[in-house]
């Protein structure tokens, strides 16, 4: 069997962020960048699964700017077997990644697809979901483990009130939340091996995919600031303040 | 044209994060529908049909839909969606897994999340975990939304109820079977809904001291949140994190123990109304957002404070 994982390569978690002095967006030049937190989770579910058997080739497939090949081997040297890059230096929407994806998954009929549940960048949480809709595959959103049994896969999700268990007819559509895995390092000897698996460029035109955006972004703004309060000295100037200045309690 | 809403529901009553979300949709200056799935839910469908700016519900009266599986709820929309123009629900874990479904099924973008309309095709939304905030002017026929629950109050509710129409979708795909679920008992409020949370972060240590906070939420009849560190070392399940990861809270009053404030946790409470740090670094970032900030220790102060409230 084999499993595509979709990645992004967004500014690292750890940088804080920067909007533009002329409100077009954010600050991305000279600014560290790194795979996707819950990418890296879809990476290592991935690997799992080909370690216990389960698959036998994984291909990291990613959609951006040149930079994006670095992600790709960060990918490989985890324990991809290859990857897909689709050059393209606009920003591509969900809608237009799922399409491209789509038409990777026609050519390459994988038996899972597993990626992140959302990127930290546009906090859109979207692009499986659709996905799924295109290929008219099941999907698993938001899992905390995955099980494959036979043809179909049970997916526990994380869901408001607790956990959900669904299962899903294979190939499907799965994405990761936070508990699914601790991802690993790529270990030195892995990162050299790396810079000899292939990696395929393709172009959203090569598939027929138009990624013309369709919304615009009219201005980004730094949120309200929050002011500092007070301190108070004890629990009962605390207690005190609350019931008797702010009257919450 | 008119917008159609998602309502979600359990046990007979209608979700409060639906109720919050809906009251988005009177500024898009349409008819709103409701939709509501599943079967014997009378008592549901008598609080919705009165949710004040409806002026119909469709009810899916079919068993397949007592859970809502994203592969079926989507099939159904989508067979009435020529009569709509916006397709809206509250932006949580059910509605953030149909939502883009149905989007791609309609090819169109859809807006994440939003927290305000600007007008009927421009929306504010936040971005880099809440670091950003964006606004986004789609350029599609029919727009296809999820609403942040916090940013909004809670519609009112009429007196009668309004039209209601019972649908039952026919040809709905057979590629996905609810089997259970494990819901977290507690006999606080939930999270998304309390009016005071306390949050415990790394500085609890483990999870048997959560009970200090326990203790101090069931006086202030409060909801008990955590944040990712606390969850990622295992102290308390992940239905308790607060945050861009988990969720996004907006109480009167959050007290933050133990916390000392990373912006993916602040990005999930900020806007409460106010914010009380209890932490033994005087310098963790939580105090510049903080009203009121103690630097102490918290397995101290933790049992005095159940003492003096």
């Amino acid at each position: 069997m084999k499993i595509i994982v979709p990645i992004k390569r967004v500014i690292d978690p750890y940088v804080s962020i920067r909007v533009k002095s002329d409100n077009t967006g954010v600050e991305t030049d000279n600014v560290k960048m790194s795979m996707n937190p819950f990418c890296e989770i879809a990476v290592e579910e991935a690997i799992r699964l080909k370690e216990s058997g389960k698959a036998d080739e994984i291909i990291a497939v990613s959609v951006g700017n040149q930079t994006c090949q670095e992600t790709i081997r960060t990918a490989l040297a985890m324990g991809a077997d290859r990857g897909i890059h689709i050059l393209v230096d606009q920003t591509v929407e969900p809608l237009a990644i799922a399409k491209i994806l789509s038409k990777i998954i026609e050519e390459e009929k994988p038996g899972l697809v597993i990626s992140g549940k959302q990127a930290i960048d546009g906090d859109n949480n979207q692009t499986g979901q659709m996905l799924a809709a295109l290929t008219d595959m099941p999907q698993g959103t938001f899992a905390s483990k995955i099980e494959i049994e036979g043809e179909k896969i049970k997916v526990t999700r994380e869901v408001d009130g607790g956990l959900q268990t669904i299962n899903l007819n294979m190939p499907a559509i799965i994405t990761t939340d936070l508990r699914l895995n601790e991802p690993r390092y790529a270990s030195l000897p892995n990162i050299m091996k790396a810079k000899k698996k292939p990696i395929d460029q393709k172009t959203p035109e090569d598939f027929g995919v138009d990624v013309t955006p369709r919304l615009k972004i009219l201005k980004v703004v730094e949120p309200p600031k929050r002011q500092a309060g007070i301190k108070v000295k004890s629990i009962s100037e605390l207690v005190d303040k609350l019931k008797n200045e702010a009257g919450v309690i | 044209m008119t917008s159609l809403f998602f309502i979600e529901h359990s046990n007979g009553k209608i979700s409060d994060q639906s109720l919050k979300a809906i009251s988005a949709t009177k500024d898009f200056g349409e008819d709103v529908h409701g939709i509501i799935a599943g079967s014997g839910i009378e008592s549901a469908i008598e609080e919705a049909s009165k949710i004040n700016g409806l002026s119909k519900l469709i009810h899916i009266d079919n068993d397949d839909f007592n859970h809502i599986l994203a592969e079926k709820i989507t099939s159904a929309i989508i067979d009435i969606s020529e009569n709509y123009n916006y397709f809206c629900a509250a932006a949580t874990t059910t509605g953030k897994n149909i939502m883009p479904r149905i989007a791609a099924k309609l090819d169109v973008s859809q807006i994440s999340e939003i927290i305000g309309v600007e007008s009927a095709d421009t929306f504010i939304r936040t971005i880099y975990a809440g670091n950003a905030i964006a606004t986004v002017q789609s350029s599609d026929a029919k727009k296809v939304l999820t609403i942040r629950p916090t940013a909004y109050k809670a519609a009112e509710m009429n007196s009668g109820p309004c039209d209601i129409e019972k649908i039952n979708p026919e040809n709905i795909p057979n590629i996905s079977e609810y089997i259970g679920e494990e819901l977290t008992k507690s006999d606080r409020p939930e999270l998304t809904s309390a009016k005071i949370i306390i949050s415990g972060g790394r500085g609890m240590q483990n999870g048997e001291n959560f009970k200090l906070l326990d203790r101090v939420a069931a006086k202030l009849g409060a909801a008990v949140g955590a944040s990712r560190a606390a969850v990622d070392a295992g102290f308390v399940p992940n239905d308790y994190q607060v945050g861009q990861t988990g969720k996004v809270v907006a109480p009167e009053l959050y007290i933050a123990v133990g916390i000392s404030g990373a912006i993916q946790h602040l990005a999930g409470m900020k806007d409460s109304k106010i914010i009380v740090a209890i932490n033994k670094d005087a310098e963790a970032p939580i105090f510049d957002v903080a009203d009121y900030g103690l630097v102490a220790d918290l397995f101290q102060v933790l049992p005095e404070l159940e003492e003096a409230i």
